[in-house]
């Protein structure tokens, strides 16, 4: 089951995906990175169905690159948001897609922020979400320990918390994820935590 | 809630998905003027667009007529844009409250398909509607000063939404 989750810390937004693509009962791979890099200082994390993720996902990352080519200027992370949702809702009534997203950005302006946007576009900016299965696990966690203003060492320590909440208690918990953070220096990946390594393909 | 020249729009902060608590800081109440507010309870998603193209809808008033809208005009085009889907609906109940002409304060609350409530009391909507009716007609009085007006909707919100599980984390009060 897909599990998302992320948090707000000071000066930075983190998130982490775990990185199964499966298929009823088969494991297609396990390092499929859910997590895109919108543009230079924002993330997107987005579970549901697979299809819908990807395609939505990269249309709203060439539609933010449009905006920036256009206007010379990048978009804010709530505008981004706002955009998304505007996205999500007008698809709702015709053919929706099935995709929750987290978004999180760093602004010069106001710093770092994270928005919560499910499949039926609601759109809410919060400190700390999750989704999925994972979220019953992750959100506990965070409520107990996330204070405002974590650094990335404290912030990082309550992801490895959830994880293993994540892997000791959900049935099919995913073995790997995938942690990716944003901060004034932009949007970058920051560790994979694996439990199960894919065996290289051999060239032919 | 109508006071003395004023009146009061309050709601509960919870933002939810059925059993999990997703935010306890979610704005339910706008501002649509300042002497006209809604508040819009029931699906997120649909009181998020709706009151998108509520704003649209009054700031293109504002250009043609150079005014704001009156709280009357407001619920029939909340009633209008309502009733418009029909057969595919907001899932939103409106709660609408304004200062009318001579500060005469102006509730009113709809069901998802607009047919308004117009009341000269009290006007409630949400999961815990059942409860706030109760609430309400127990704690109103007629003529009630701003801050006395404000006890009242604040403990009337409080006991009600502490009896449903889907709503609660505190309240939002607005007097005008």
């Amino acid at each position: 089951m897909e599990c998302v989750f992320g948090l707000v810390g000071d000066g930075f937004a983190i998130l982490v995906a775990d990185t199964s693509a499966v298929h009823s009962i088969l494991v297609h791979k396990s390092n499929e990175d859910k997590i895109m890099v919108l543009d230079s200082h924002k993330l997107i994390a987005a579970s549901g169905e697979p299809g819908d993720r990807v395609q939505f996902t990269e249309f709203i990352q060439k539609n933010v690159s449009l905006y920036q080519f256009r206007n010379g200027i990048p978009l804010t992370t709530a505008a981004a948001a706002n955009f998304t949702r505007g996205e999500l809702a007008t698809a709702l009534r015709k053919s929706p897609y099935m995709v929750n997203i987290l978004l999180a950005g760093y602004d010069k302006e106001t710093g770092p922020s994270l928005y919560y946007i499910d499949y039926i576009a609601t759109l809410h900016k919060v400190d700390k979400a999750a989704f999925g299965y994972g979220s019953y696990f992750s959100l506990s966690m965070m409520d107990r320990h996330f204070h405002s203003g974590m650094s990335v060492e404290e912030a990082v320590d309550l992801v490895d918390k959830c994880i293993l909440e994540i892997r000791s208690r959900l049935v099919v918990a995913p073995p790997n994820f995938v942690i990716k953070i944003v901060d004034k220096d932009g949007a970058r990946e920051y560790a994979w935590r694996e439990s199960v390594k894919d065996t290289p393909v051999s060239s032919a | 809630m109508v006071g003395k020249n004023c009146f009061a729009i309050a709601s509960d902060r919870r933002l939810g998905v059925q059993l999990q608590t997703i935010a306890t800081d979610f704005q339910r109440i706008s501002k649509i003027h300042d002497r006209l507010f809604i508040g819009l309870s029931g699906l997120a998603t649909d009181s998020q667009t709706l009151y998108q193209r509520l704003v649209f809808r009054h700031k293109l008033y504002q250009l043609r007529e150079e005014r704001d809208m009156k709280p009357e005009t407001f619920a029939s085009l909340v009633s209008a844009l309502l009733y418009e889907k029909r057969f595919g609906p907001y899932f939103c109940q409106p709660v609408i409250a304004g200062l009318s002409d001579e500060d005469k304060p102006f509730i009113c609350t709809m069901d998802s398909i607009g047919a308004k409530e117009l009341a000269k009391d009290f006007v409630v909507a949400g999961t815990a509607g059942e409860s706030l009716y109760g609430a309400c007609e127990a704690m109103f009085k007629p003529d009630m000063e701003p801050d006395e007006l404000f006890e009242t909707v604040s403990q009337a919100l409080l006991s009600s939404v502490d009896r449903d599980c889907l709503s609660g984390w505190g309240g939002h009060v607005y007097i005008v």
